[in-house]
């Protein structure tokens, strides 16, 4: 049985002390869950430990902590795979003669929302509050039906996953938009806002979508950094749920928001398929004054302009901006130029949004060889962990594309 | 001081529905709960939600599948009420935003499940409970001007007036420490099963039976305990739940020599053959070696196509690549009979009520009994609904014309002493964990799929001892800020109570039925039997047995096959 080292982040806070490392080394095997080796150290060691935790199959969403930098569910992170993690984590023998762990892994709870003990993070101040704030419930379509409401198949497997959000946090522990704006609305609830935006019983989608878009901590608040993508245990995409909450609100509803987040999106994308690259001299002004080589004569352009000096003069002392390709564009070949045009020409074309749903879309029951075996075969299996449908779905999306 | 017409404890389903229908009566309403209400266990219900909803099926049916699969054990009134009330439930989940699985017409589509004459389960892929629950929270953010939420709060004591009548709780905020009276025109006990006692279980580690035990400590009557399910396929190692849904969806059950053996045991229902049948057939392939040799047999998920798996069973995919490194729609997994659910509970009425005045329970925590014998598949989910709403209305109606009862704050001070008494226990005892495992083991070896006399002796022998043991348990947390360690010792002594019952239940019916098959009373026997068993508890720590008629309306007892 491999040995490996946890360390564990403790804290009481009626102590008096300040946060430490409490080290336990365990002997299990490296499938066992970073959750059955914190509840073996409080079984037969320390029964102090504090964790949430209860249903150990990844659907009651106690468990998020950090585990080596990253945030999951502790009860379906293996204990190889948390260990692998190239967190920097080092390992330093205490005495001769220690045995040298199978790895090491470090558990802390969640970022973003204040500790209250342990591994036990205070989600009533953080999460739940930006749940409450997006009116987290239905409101009914009128009139309501006598029998259910009737609704294509393919609307409510589209909205199942936001529905599969389990409320574990751990999107919400990596937000970067959230460390530098605590009152952006976030990942998780943003992907509750979807779950009624995209529910054909709703009423109120237009204004759902204009609240979200007209907050400044709203949907343009954030930076595409694709951490909670990474972050969630149960396929929610949040990113992906805000980006269609900015295309319902944008493009269908037509709504120009006063914090300009959906006229800076239209300019960056109509940038690109101009110069093929983004023109960043063109940027701000369009933004602000218009999206048209005109733009920059309106007033609300040089304003900008002007509050974004302290910006702009340091990156431009620093070399961090190339004054003659920002003010004159990017030139690429013409080739390239034309290829980008087409795809802009290809999508833009469409009659119909492809919103991509790649929670259960994107299989089909390829024909495959028998199986060498019949009944019986059906062992558990330490070869590795399995391919996760995520990959077959994207192996299976770029073949089709 | 807080004080409510209706206080329910526990915020799974039955607690959830219980506040929304006592605050729409526009009763006073809190609810509390040891998680926060969305880590309820309820999330984990996978498969459906029974009703007869179509045009083509009939409560009477319904209702019959039941009764049949209770082994005539169920109350026929109470299951009536079940069925009959079920479609306008699902209904009222519709309207309030439960993502249903639709047909192709775009109206509510079904799968089939275990002992049903129809395909009646309504559905979210596999995470129906954890769609039903996180709706209902929805519901009580948006009341929450009416329904007064104490979420991480732990109650240690259920109140009592000099009349016996149940009025308030206290309960334990786990962030500081702090104990609060809860004063109450009544309490509904919606705190679920106790499958913690055993070990595998595929309960979550909060499934301790609290509000069965606290029940029973104030004079309570307990029914059916005896009737523990052992669901058909849990995952071999950890017992994790394979749900029933995916044999709904046509998944087949094979032994080591490649035999599809359900059709020996159940020719007709075959893999939907009701949950003790198919249990009681797999450990029997085990037990005469045709199973694997970790104890197994193989779920053969492979038989759905691949990409309805992936839409409609995804939870299981997950859990199979997880917990078990198999991808499941590429090879068959291995799995067991392992416990699930408690069909016993506190006794109560149709209304909820239990036979102390004043304190309801609904849910797992309740034997009304529906389940009788045994529990079919997508019916629990139903039965908390229903009667956690029945009793919700019920509190709500009768507390309307009493008085608020003031039970004194200095009241806590026994609890405090009781609480004190754990936290500076000398250090030396047993652990925890270590008293919880061999209480696991003892019952998932004596009291599972099939039972003994010597076997529960030695069972009833084994949890007197760990009671005595977990008195001096060692706790090594002596703080204030969730503290877990002290209420991992109220729950021991809890799943120790639990237990007791349902040894002594077992011990009690010489006859097989439904969940209990006795060896060495192999045959049902109506005669005698066709009774409900009770236990309860009168000031010592000794169960006593009584028994309860069981209510036959229109369908008699007949012989039962599958």
């Amino acid at each position: 049985m491999p040995q490996y080292l946890l360390k564990l982040r403790r804290y009481d806070p009626r102590s008096g002390e300040a946060a430490y490392w409490d080290e336990h080394r365990v002997d299990l095997g490296g499938r066992s869950s970073v959750l059955d080796a914190i509840l073996k150290v409080r079984d037969e060691v320390d029964g102090s430990v504090g964790i949430r935790c209860s249903c150990q199959q990844a659907i009651c969403g106690s468990c998020g902590v950090r585990m080596n930098g990253r945030p999951g569910l502790a009860c379906n992170t293996h204990l190889e795979e948390a260990a692998a993690r190239d967190f920097g984590v080092g390992w330093n023998p205490s005495e001769e003669g220690d045995e040298v762990p199978a790895g090491v892994i470090e558990v802390e709870p969640m970022g973003n929302m204040p500790v209250i003990r342990d591994l036990i993070v205070d989600m009533d101040a953080v999460h739940w509050k930006k749940i409450q704030r997006v009116s987290p419930y239905l409101i009914n379509q009128q009139p309501v039906p006598e029998r259910e409401y009737i609704v294509p198949h393919e609307n409510m497997v589209d909205i199942t996953q936001s529905m599969a959000c389990i409320q574990c946090g751990a999107c919400v522990s990596d937000c970067l938009s959230m460390e530098i704006d605590p009152g952006f609305i976030g990942p998780a609830a943003l992907a509750k806002a979807y779950r009624f935006v995209g529910d054909p019983r709703d009423a109120e989608h237009h204004e759902r979508l204009e609240d979200l878009s007209e907050d400044e901590h709203g949907i343009y608040d954030c930076t595409h950094c694709f951490n909670c993508i990474d972050a969630c245990p149960k396929g929610v995409d949040p990113m992906s749920q805000i980006m269609r909450l900015r295309r319902r609100a944008g493009t269908d509803e037509k709504i120009v928001d006063r914090n300009n987040g959906h006229r800076h999106e239209d300019t960056i994308a109509t940038l690109v398929r101009d110069y093929g690259l983004l023109h960043e001299a063109e940027m701000l002004p369009r933004s602000y004054g218009g999206n048209s080589w005109f733009g920059k004569f309106h007033p609300a352009a040089g304003q900008v302009l002007l509050r974004s000096l302290p910006s702009i003069v340091p990156a431009v002392l620093r070399r961090k901006v190339n004054i003659k390709i920002a003010v004159f564009g990017h030139k690429i070949p013409k080739p390239d130029l034309d290829a980008v045009k087409k795809l802009y020409a290809k999508i833009e074309g469409r009659e119909q949004r492809v919103e991509l749903n790649l929670y259960v879309s994107g299989f089909e029951d390829e024909p495959e060889a028998p199986p060498a075996e019949t009944h019986g075969t059906g062992a558990p299996q330490d070869d590795g962990p399995a391919t996760s449908p995520h990959e077959l779905e994207a192996a299976s999306e770029s073949e089709s594309s | 001081m807080p004080s409510h017409d209706v206080l329910i404890i526990g915020a799974g389903l039955a607690g959830q529905r219980a506040a929304l229908a006592a605050a729409q009566t526009g009763a006073t309403v809190a609810i509390i709960s040891k998680v926060h209400p969305v880590r309820s266990h309820s999330v984990a219900a996978a498969g459906g939600i029974n009703a007869a909803l179509n045009p083509e099926d009939t409560w009477e049916s319904h209702a019959f599948d039941t009764i049949k699969g209770s082994d005539y054990l169920g109350d026929q009134d109470a299951i009536e009420i079940m069925c009959r009330e079920a479609p306008n439930e699902i209904l009222w989940l519709e309207h309030a935003g439960v993502t249903f699985h639709r047909s192709e017409t775009g109206n509510l589509g079904t799968r089939a499940f275990g002992g049903a004459s129809a395909a009646r389960t309504y559905y979210v892929a596999d995470i129906t409970g954890h769609a039903i629950l996180h709706v209902l929270y929805e519901q009580l953010m948006k009341h929450s001007a009416t329904v007064d939420r104490f979420e991480e709060w732990f109650t240690t004591d259920l109140l009592q007036d000099d009349e016996g009548r149940c009025n308030g709780a206290i309960c334990r905020n786990l962030r500081n420490g702090e104990l609060q009276v809860f004063d109450a025109k009544a309490v509904i006990l919606a705190c679920g099963g106790a499958g913690q006692a055993y070990k595998p279980t595929t309960n979550g580690l909060i499934v301790t039976g609290d509000g069965i035990a606290q029940a029973y400590r104030i004079g309570a009557r307990l029914m059916d305990m005896e009737m523990i399910q052992y669901h058909p396929t849990t995952l071999a190692g950890n017992g994790l739940l394979i749900t029933e849904g995916a044999r709904g969806e046509g998944a087949q059950l094979f032994n080591a020599e490649g035999e599809r053996f359900m059709e020996k045991y159940a020719p007709n229902k075959l893999e939907l053959a009701s949950r003790d049948v198919v249990s009681r057939a797999e450990q029997t392939e085990i037990n005469e070696g045709r199973g694997f040799p970790d104890g197994t047999v193989a779920l053969d998920i492979t038989k759905v196509p691949r990409r309805r798996t992936l839409e409609s069973l995804r939870e299981i995919v997950n859990i199979g690549r997880d917990f078990a490194g198999v991808d499941i729609t590429r090879e068959p997994i291995h799995i067991h009979p392992g416990q699930h659910y408690i069909m016993g509970g506190v006794k109560t009425d149709i209304y909820g009520q239990t036979t102390i005045p004043g304190l309801y329970a609904a849910g797992e925590v309740a034997c009304v009994s529906v389940h009788g014998g045994n529990r079919l598949g997508a019916n629990s989910l139903l039965d908390t609904l229903i009667f956690g709403r029945r009793s919700g209305e019920h509190a709500a109606g009768q507390a309307l014309h009493m008085p608020m009862p003031s039970t004194p704050s200095t009241r806590v001070t026994s609890t405090e002493k009781e609480i004190r008494a754990i936290i500076n226990r000398p250090q030396g005892g047993r652990r925890l964990a270590a008293i919880k495992d061999e209480l696991g083991e003892t019952l998932n070896q004596y009291v599972a799929v099939f039972r003994d006399a010597d076997g529960l002796r030695t069972a009833h022998e084994i949890v007197r001892r760990l009671k005595e043991q977990a008195r001096s348990a060692t706790i090594d947390d002596h703080g204030t800020v969730f503290n877990q360690d002290v209420i991992g010792a109220f729950e021991l002594g809890y799943m120790l109570d639990c237990a007791e019952a349902i040894v002594v239940a077992a011990i009690e019916r010489k006859e097989s039925r439904g969940a209990q098959f006795r060896t060495d009373f192999p045959q049902r026997n109506d005669d005698e039997w066709l009774k409900h068993v009770d236990i309860s508890v009168n000031g010592e720590d000794v169960p006593t047995v009584s028994y309860s008629p069981v209510t036959i309306t229109r369908w008699e007892p007949q012989e039962r096959s599958y």
